[in-house]
């Protein structure tokens, strides 16, 4: 029994030492705490920031914008730099989550493509600058379809019933639908909105689900065909799976972007900004781009070649032109919300999906 | 009828092996799935490409690294805290539940029926509420003694452990005192009547009878603790991932069967963990 005494008393006193060390800012080396996606930058890009400027950085993970944004509501727990979706962003600068960057520490901003910048979101870029980028195209297997697809109308050609799915998202499902039939993505006019609908439960029968952001699996496994997907999740598989393609829709798609942004109380605004800053450097934004293979909205990087002539190529990852042109981001519909949450209640009822 | 009752026992015979083949399918499948993926050679844990150990060696290769972005050094950092979290939540909330177990069993106090009844919140609220509920005190804490003394605290591992205690307790509170409402009080009474004092009773006699109860329940905390998300998710602070909140991270690219790996490792360990236990006791 003494042992056991002892031993408790061991461990009592271990966990009361850790619960002594709780305040932070003991140690003398300075520490950035940065919040993002597993595996979404590249190694070498930290380890050189880190030794540039002799700091350590502390690289956590969280899996979406949402989880991301319950994490900081309450107050942020020591992040300098978090990693929040377009929409994301408009949300914390309303529910001021998000502090002001200061754009004079972040002069290298000017390598910025100007499509990226000043968007719907955050007027100005007053509180946030873009990371990456990427499409929500067609995912789809060659052998299935015997030749390439362009267009949304292949998710709706009768060949492919039983065998498409779209995501299990209002707004994502319904902005592929509206392009498809030439209006704009972030419409407001319930005629428009209820044409998509429409047209989603007419081809019920060529719909085989709605998936939540697992159809490059579904691809894979062999059990659709077709299915609307993130390019990201796409070419992962891909590298896999020879059979599987991606195609940005002729007709225009959605664009996503993430983006750097400072929350509110973070220890070390300063090197955050400083951070952003080096992360806009060309040859790092390449760096990155290079290992996540997702669109870089470093116009500097790719005017100077540093791109991997792979992916600036690839009309899957930076389109042509006119496609481009016609990419949009998701935009907040106010009001109009009600509208396609209530045609998205109907598709689902009369698809019966 | 007794040809009826003699076909329907036949029938029942049957019917019983079945059925205890499938329930440990149903419990135990899963599993080897999970132990057959980790040797995919897809990155994916949707289709089987091939026999490879290649997550196993990208598992060690990869140990000492710092950078959480290559994804086997975030694992180890993230298990490492993830069992660092387990053992000392489970040491309190062994302590503390058993403690409140005694008072609860052995004393009458005025407020008992609404510490029992207090006891068993954390088991029917919703984790979810807990978690946010810890957040929100965490929060408002921390900002009075930013205020009172100029210290800023930040959400970290204590506070996870915190969090890990305050479900465990219950836990652990209700298996002991299972055990101990089984217990005979005239063992303790025994124990006076020969001049023991309570301190020397409660080790010499009651600490002894309900110590496997204890154990038990060190287990079931210890599993609890392992495998939370939703409390975890909330009383983290900066570099204190758990390994549930690592794996939840790795969804926007892909669930790697690296995480099948060290599954499979820590199944083993637990594994000669139990079975050397079971030898300690017989021999």
């Amino acid at each position: 029994m003494k042992r056991l005494l002892t031993f408790l008393l061991l461990f009592v006193m271990s966990a009361t030492l850790a619960f002594g060390c709780s305040p932070t800012g003991g140690n003398q080396q300075q520490v950035l705490s940065i919040y993002n996606y597993a595996s979404y930058i590249a190694p070498e890009a930290i380890a050189q920031f880190e030794k540039e400027n002799n700091v350590k950085i502390q690289y956590d993970t969280f899996e979406n914008s949402d989880a991301l944004y319950a994490k900081l509501k309450q107050g942020n727990p020591g992040y300098d730099l978090i990693f929040p979706a377009d929409y994301m962003v408009k949300i914390m600068i309303a529910e001021n989550i998000i502090e002001p960057l200061n754009l004079n520490n972040i002069p290298n901003q000017k390598n910025l493509e100007p499509k990226f910048i000043n968007q719907a979101f955050d007027p100005g870029n007053k509180y946030s600058l873009p990371y990456q980028w990427g499409t929500m195209g067609i995912g789809y297997n060659v052998k299935t379809t015997q030749g390439e697809i362009n267009s949304w109308a292949a998710m709706f050609d009768p060949k492919y019933t039983g065998k498409v799915a779209w995501q299990d998202d209002a707004r994502y499902t319904f902005a592929g639908v509206l392009m498809y039939l030439g209006f704009d993505p972030n419409t407001t006019n319930p005629e428009e909105i209820n044409k998509a609908r429409d047209l989603l439960i007419k081809s019920k029968n060529i719909i085989a689900a709605f998936v939540p952001d697992t159809g490059q699996n579904m691809l894979d496994q062999g059990e659709v065909n077709l299915t609307m997907e993130w390019s990201g999740d796409i070419f992962q598989v891909m590298t896999e799976n020879p059979n599987l393609r991606y195609a940005i829709p002729k007709e225009g798609t959605i664009i996503f972007s993430d983006n750097m942004t400072i929350p509110k109380g973070a220890p070390q605004k300063e090197l955050a900004e400083k951070f952003i800053n080096f992360i806009l450097q060309p040859e790092v934004g390449a760096q990155i781009s290079n290992f996540t293979h997702f669109g870089s909205p470093n116009k500097a990087a790719i005017d100077q070649g540093l791109i991997d002539p792979k992916d600036l190529n690839n009309p899957q990852i930076y389109p042509p032109a006119e496609v481009f042109g016609k990419m949009k981001l998701l935009e907040d519909v106010g009001k109009a919300t009600a509208l396609y949450d209530r045609a998205w209640t109907e598709v689902k009822a009369g698809a019966g999906k | 009828m007794t040809k009826l009752d003699l076909l329907v026992r036949a029938i029942g015979k049957k019917w019983l092996w079945v059925q205890a083949v499938l329930a440990f399918a149903f419990l135990y499948l899963p599993i080897l799935i999970l132990i057959i993926y980790s040797f995919n050679a897809s990155r994916f844990n949707a289709v089987w490409r091939g026999f490879t150990l290649d997550w196993y060696r990208s598992l060690f290769s990869n140990a000492g690294a710092t950078i959480a972005t290559s994804s086997s050094a975030g694992i180890w950092t993230a298990l490492n805290n993830s069992l660092l979290i387990a053992a000392i939540s489970t040491v309190l909330a062994s302590i503390f539940g058993t403690m409140i177990a005694l008072a609860l069993e052995r004393f009458h106090f005025p407020g008992r029926k609404a510490v029992e009844a207090l006891l068993f919140l954390p088991i029917i609220m919703p984790e979810i509420t807990i978690g946010i509920s810890l957040l929100v005190f965490f929060t408002l804490v921390f900002r009075i003694v930013e205020n009172l003394t100029g210290i800023r605290l930040n959400l970290g591992l204590p506070t996870v452990i915190i969090g890990h205690v305050v479900f465990n307790i219950s836990f652990v509170t209700i298996t002991v005192r299972a055990r101990l409402a089984e217990l005979d009080p005239q063992l303790e009474q025994a124990a006076f009547d020969l001049g023991a004092n309570e301190w020397r009773t409660f080790w010499r006699i009651t600490l002894p009878l309900i110590w496997p109860a204890i154990f038990s329940a060190a287990l079931l905390a210890f599993t609890l603790s392992l495998d939370d998300f939703v409390v975890t998710f909330f009383t983290t602070g900066v570099g204190s991932m758990t390994l549930p909140l690592f794996v939840y991270g790795m969804i926007k690219f892909a669930v790697t069967p690296a995480i099948n790996a060290i599954s499979t490792l820590m199944l083993l360990a637990s594994l000669l963990l139990v079975v050397s236990s079971l030898r300690v006791h017989k021999s």
